[in-house]
């Protein structure tokens, strides 16, 4: 194992097909038209010394150091800058170049501190490589002058220097170690879009400066790391590198925190991992990152993860800490004696949306062979259900319909009910590369998120539905299309059921879905919808991105649909640039779904009762299985209230902070005689269990996570598991201890079983996604290489299926006592219930759930920014404190959930999808007063949370 | 009526109110095609239980579905079998 070294070939890659031939250094090489010189070069192995060049950038030409001297060209032009032609001769390395370069290393090091030996960069700086490289040997101009080295010149205090700031909690910025070449002020630009960063003064005077002369930590800056990454010395550096020293080895994985799936390389010091750095060939991400990824992983090694397996009686006792095996003999004999007791079918599972596909078709394997039922669900159940169930019906497969690299052949790009610069943010940013390029952007969303208006970003149009009119402003959108002509009949013709289409669009050409019949509900002019409407259908390549704005809502399913409809009517699906995107919230939901975790389907989306995938798998694992559909998990809960189901094994999900109505959650859980978790640490569900097996990370385990582009990205472990066993060992012992016989050894033997079963999957193996890096599905016989834009010569089904979408107005009403909407979103420093952001130093921009208030709804209610606030819906109470904004209309509020203390889901309610039981959390009629403080659910809910987390013979921790 | 029966009914409804937006020659086939496929037999035993009481509460649709829903095998079988 050794360090991964990625070439920076100086300039991005040019896209022209067109070849161009010259001569470098005697050497023939073509490359495309429009390479730099610098890259040409580098691609022919010949290295040109360069400071602020980085093929993640446009090109500069700053440093001057990068010259070349061309035949019959005069001067000495800059490599990183001019760009090939046909015939030339360059020379890299001559006398003249030799003396300039020298003499500008001269100059640079001259203003540079001499600390190279402790240095945190050392080993790893670029601006010592290329002393070494024009091999400078004196500075004749001494280190006396003018410096932004040295706090003081002879006595006086100099006021070209700075401090270092040390305000972001995971990187310094010391600016005596700048040299000025912009890397950073141009990652901030173009690679991350959020121009935080600038260059103040000019010549001798300029400086690095985080928004207006601020510190990082409370400029703009959003921490993504893209600046540390570019930085050639020690000026921008991760605190862990300053803290542990240069990384020794590097293995590439793969992300657990959002749906993007970034690959990065864990750079390790032996077990001690140095620093999380994107990957340049993680297709996802193209070597970009965000704050979680990049950085917050520290929860990993933090002191509240359990690593003893505890049993307890009755949920009131404290933990007992037990051998692994009497916890395995503990939950096999207790599930055992349920069935016994209470039937086959009261015991299920829940697999994670954060484990890796193998662990999960463990659960849901463990669950159809060992329990005899299929009362398996997941997490998506309550994000991603509704687009699973929506785009099977229109299009024929559960899945979005492109890649991440599409964005950058879209023209118009369509945001429903997601908030990517917080939720998807290394999507966000290469969405906002393509709106900087000229693309246009609509933006359909209750609240102003960033995206409607930021840095170099303005939607054309925002249409600022009320919560819960989703079907009503899309059906209005497809009425504008059809009734102005804008359909694609042609692609409709070829592509789907034309009676089904004249169905639909006789349907959606009725009077009352105008937008001037719909602006009554969805309180959006009419004239705006119209805009978009021409937008969408005129403007080129259009790409609708959706989130849980659209699927947690009782029509969800409905509003998947009726975005299916659009792309189809307006032809937009089936090559790079368009297409149906939804933004998948989890690391591996859209994994989760496709290895069987939902009760009605085994692997690859087939129906339980299709008796010939049963015989597949009933073959292989020598059972019979249950051809009917198990609980979905609030049937479950239901069904645990009425008391008929009695045992859950729930694997790193969190449903009692996450799942709606929490008093419902806590009843059904309550209910239950054995309820077994395995997590990292003690989650809220954990206040209701019998058994806490403890859980492994994504650092210590081997596995795969598939990305919201359908992308299988390997998981590599780069340590041992801190509680002993990955979480794929945990459930194979446990299947074990309930009698199955199984034996793997590996997880690529779980994954080989997947691809034996699942045609989806036919070619994927271990050393196939080595070979290839990662392999979209479907991945087999007729798509080797895996499938990037699904739909491309027709749908999966057949004929694409328009289906009417009629709007229901959901059952959650105002009224005087609950006036205002209150709808959930993230923010970008914190991920979903927050239990592994909250234990990182992420907490700094983010250490509470605020509830975003408009100043006209907060005047009248004497609120005040800042104060605390009790939030009170049908379903129960909270308090938080309010933030003042415009960015929610009168009548709105709006909060996170990412802390427990909040409880936001003791407010919403267990209204759902009407197809999937998606939860409705989008929408729930709350009313919002002035609070002194906790309210008391909140009280008793921590008094128990904390008696719960006791542990025998272990003093409470102090949090 | 029990509180999960009412979410049953609820739930139900819900259904039969998408597909009687639907073309109404698949309307009925449709509730019944979700709830078999979606449907945990518990949940389509209460639903017939509830039914065969008079079916109070449940749109008509649903009760014209109801031939078209499968009829899950009585609960005691299962119970001896586990």
């Amino acid at each position: 194992m050794s360090l991964i070294h990625e070439i920076d070939y100086g300039t991005p890659a040019s896209k022209s097909e067109k070849l161009v031939t010259l001569t470098i250094d005697g050497r023939e090489i073509t490359v495309p038209e429009g390479t730099s010189i610098m890259r040409a070069a580098m691609e022919a192995g010949i290295e040109v010394p360069k400071l602020c060049a980085s093929d993640m950038m446009e090109a500069f030409g700053s440093c001057r150091l990068c010259l070349v001297e061309i035949e019959g060209r005069a001067g000495m032009p800059a490599s990183c800058t001019t760009p090939v032609a046909a015939g030339i001769s360059v020379s890299t390395q001559t006398q003249r170049l030799k003396d300039v370069r020298r003499g500008v290393m001269e100059l640079y090091i001259s203003d540079h501190p001499l600390d190279c030996l402790t240095c945190a960069a050392n080993g790893d700086c670029e601006l010592q490589d290329m002393a070494g490289a024009v091999g400078l040997r004196d500075v004749r101009y001494g280190y006396d002058g003018a410096n932004h080295v040295k706090a003081r010149n002879n006595g006086e205090i100099n006021r070209q220097w700075a401090p270092k700031d040390e305000s972001n909690p995971y990187f310094t910025f010391d600016p005596a170690k700048c040299i000025v070449c912009s890397r950073c002020v141009r990652a901030c630009e173009e690679v991350q879009g959020t121009f935080a960063l600038t260059i103040s003064g000019r010549g001798f005077d300029s400086k690095v400066s985080a928004g207006m002369n601020e510190d990082f930590v409370s400029s703009e800056c959003v921490s993504c790391g893209a600046c540390v990454q570019a930085c050639p010395t020690a000026t921008l550096t991760e605190k862990s590198v300053i803290e542990i020293g240069q990384p020794e080895h590097s293995v590439v994985t793969t992300c657990a925190y959002c749906g993007v799936g970034c690959s990065f390389k864990a750079e390790m010091r032996g077990e001690e991992l140095v620093r999380m750095v994107p990957w340049k060939d993680g297709q996802a991400n193209r070597g970009h990152s965000c704050v979680k990824g990049r950085f917050a992983y520290g929860y990993s090694s933090h002191k509240d993860r359990i690593l003893n397996p505890m049993v307890r009686e009755k949920v009131t006792d404290p933990w007992r800490e037990v051998t692994w095996e009497e916890a395995y003999a503990h939950v096999a004999n207790e599930f055992r004696r349920i069935q016994y007791q209470y039937g086959r079918d009261s015991v299920g599972g829940i697999t994670s949306s954060r484990c890796t596909n193998e662990e999960t078709y463990l659960v849901q394997k463990l669950v159809r062979a060992g329990f005899g039922n299929n009362n398996v669900d997941t997490c998506a159940r309550v994000c991603h259900s509704p687009t699973g169930y929506g785009l099977n019906q229109t299009f024929g497969t559960s899945a979005g319909t492109q890649d991440f690299d599409s964005v950058e052949h879209t023209d118009v790009a369509v945001i429903i009910g997601a908030n990517p610069t917080d939720g998807h943010p290394v999507f966000a940013s290469r969405l906002k590369k393509r709106l900087r390029q000229g693309a246009k952007l609509i933006v359909i969303d209750p609240r102003r998120i960033d995206l409607v208006r930021s840095a170099h970003v303005e939607a054309s149009y925002h249409l600022p539905i009320k919560p819960g009119t989703n079907v009503a402003i899309l059906t209005s959108l497809a009425h504008v299309i059809v009734t102005e002509g804008l359909a694609n009949e042609a692609f409709i013709r070829e592509r789907c059921d034309w009676s089904e289409y004249e169905d639909w669009a006789a349907f959606v050409a009725e009077p009352y879905h105008s937008p001037e019949a719909t602006e009554a509900y969805t309180g959006v002019p009419a004239e705006l919808v119209r805009g978009a409407a021409r937008l969408y259908a005129t403007g080129g390549n259009g790409a609708i991105y959706y989130g849980l704005g659209v699927t947690e809502h009782s029509q969800g399913s409905t509003t998947v649909m009726a975005i299916a409809n659009l792309a189809m009517v307006t032809g937009n699906i089936g090559r790079p640039g368009v297409g149906v995107n939804p933004l998948r919230g989890q690391n591996n939901v859209q994994g989760s779904c496709d290895m069987g975790s939902f009760p009605h389907e085994l692997p690859g989306y087939r129906h339980i009762s299709d008796d010939a995938t049963r015989e597949i798998f009933e073959k292989l694992w020598g059972v019979t299985l249950n051809n009917e559909p198990g609980l979905r998990i609030p049937n479950m809960l239901d069904a645990a209230v009425e008391g008929t189901f009695k045992g859950l094994y729930i694997q790193g999900e969190d449903i009692l902070q996450s799942d709606p109505d929490t008093k419902h959650v806590a009843a059904g859980l309550a209910a239950m005689e054995c309820v077994v978790v395995q997590d990292l640490f003690l989650n809220e569900t954990a206040n209701y269990a019998h058994v806490f097996l403890p859980g492994s990370t994504f650092l210590e385990k081997d596995g795969t996570f598939t990305n919201a582009e359908r992308r299988i990205n390997r998981v590599r472990k780069v340590m041992r598991p801190k509680n002993g066993y990955a979480d794929w060992e945990v459930t194979q012992k446990l299947a074990q201890a309930m009698g199955l016989d199984w034996n793997y050894s590996h997880p690529s033997e779980i994954m080989d079983e997947i691809a034996a079963t699942t045609p989806t999957f036919a070619l994927v193996s271990y050393d196939y996604l080595d070979k290839m890096g990662s392999v979209q599905w479907p991945c087999n016989e007729k798509a080797p290489l895996g499938s990037p834009i699904m739909h491309v010569d027709g749908f999966v089904r057949g004929k694409g299926k328009f289906i009417r979408t009629e709007f229901v107005a959901t059952d959650e009403k105002t009224g005087p006592r609950f006036p205002l909407l209150l709808t959930t979103g993230r923010i970008l420093s914190q991920y979903n219930v927050g239990a592994q952001t909250r234990r990182t130093d992420n907490v700094v921009w983010h250490a509470e759930d605020r509830l975003e208030i408009h100043p006209h709804d907060a005047e009248q209610r004497g609120i005040r920014d800042g104060d605390w606030v009790r939030l009170a819906s049908r379903s129960g109470e909270t308090t938080l404190r309010a933030l003042i904004t415009d960015r929610v209309a009168p009548g709105v509020v709006y909060t996170t959930f990412h802390h427990p203390t909040t409880q936001a889901n003791v407010i919403t309610t267990d209204f759902s999808d009407w197809a999937t039981n998606c939860p409705e959390y989008k929408v729930t009629a709350v009313q919002v007063s002035p609070s002194n403080g906790p309210s008391d659910w909140q009280r008793d809910y921590d008094e128990q949370a904390r008696q719960s987390r006791r542990i025998a013979g272990k003093l409470e921790a102090a949090e | 009526m029990s509180d999960t029966n009412a979410k049953l009914i609820y739930m139900a409804n819900q259904i039969a109110t998408f597909f009687q937006s639907q073309p109404a020659r698949e309307a009925a086939q449709g509730v019944a095609t979700h709830i078999n496929k979606y449907w945990e037999p518990r949940m389509r035993r209460k639903l017939f239980k509830h039914i065969e009481h008079g079916g109070e509460g449940l749109n008509p649709l649903v009760l014209e579905a109801a031939a078209k829903i499968r009829r899950p095998e009585a609960a005691e079988a299962v119970i001896n079998r586990g």
